[in-house]
């Protein structure tokens, strides 16, 4: 089955980024593809490379860029959520990239599913 | 085509949701898609008459849902239990809308292909 995921909270303060990482790893260990991660909303801060949690925590936003390389996982951020939050092309981990809404139009209309992470 | 649904159940303040669902609708609009709005919770909030935010130093966006008619957005659902736990009727609404039963509302939410709840 093809997906596309909507990561909508921030990483570390709800779960909501953990179950949807989770998710995606699974779904693509079980043969699914997962076409497309989209953040929006405070889910954009799971894009950002000046993330540094304690060293015995889970690290959230090297965790996506991981899935991203070994999976082709395109990992999109709302441009408009991003900016109006302080995140830009400068500070995006590696296999983000900032784009507009239509990415997760997009991903709705291409994917056989959609889900949805966080409120 | 897919058909798409909007399911807004936040105040229009208070958070950034019904914003944020208000930029995806706008965005949907332009892929030729079926898309349905619904407004739910205190998510009638969004669609109430002459709001004024000048107070909270927030930009009223309530007229927006106005303009959602030349977007060819004309399927606006508002739960009735909603609207009547709030007080209101369909007159103090900026759009004409349909008054949907919870019953009637999942139906309604069975049949979509994608669901998008702010």
């Amino acid at each position: 089955m093809k997906l596309a995921l909507m990561v909508s909270a921030g990483p570390y303060t709800y779960q909501a980024a953990d179950t949807a990482y989770q998710f995606a790893a699974a779904a693509i260990a079980r043969g699914h593809e997962v076409m497309r991660v989209f953040f929006y909303h405070d889910g954009v801060y799971n894009s950002t490379r000046l993330t540094e949690p304690p060293q015995d925590d889970r690290h959230i936003v090297n965790r996506w860029s991981a899935l991203a390389a070994e999976n082709k996982v395109d990992l999109v951020v709302c441009v408009a959520a991003a900016l109006r939050r302080g995140i830009k092309d400068e500070v995006l981990a590696p296999g983000f990239r900032i784009s507009g809404l239509g990415q997760l139009v997009d991903g709705g209309i291409k994917a056989d599913r959609l889900v949805t992470f966080g409120a | 085509m897919k058909k798409f649904m909007f399911v807004n159940r936040k105040a229009p303040y208070g958070t950034i949701h019904a914003l944020e669902s208000l930029e995806v609708v706008l965005i949907a609009a332009t892929f030729d898609q079926d898309c349905s709005l619904v407004f739910i919770d205190d998510g009638v909030y969004e669609l109430v008459k002459g709001q004024n935010t000048k107070a909270i130093g927030m930009k009223n966006f309530s007229p927006t849902y106005r303009a959602l008619e030349g977007y060819d957005i004309e399927k606006l659902y508002v739960d009735e239990e909603s609207m009547q736990a709030r007080g209101l009727d369909e007159d103090d609404l900026l759009v004409p809308v349909q008054v949907l039963s919870a019953a009637a509302m999942a139906a309604l939410m069975a049949d979509q292909d994608v669901i998008l709840s702010f």
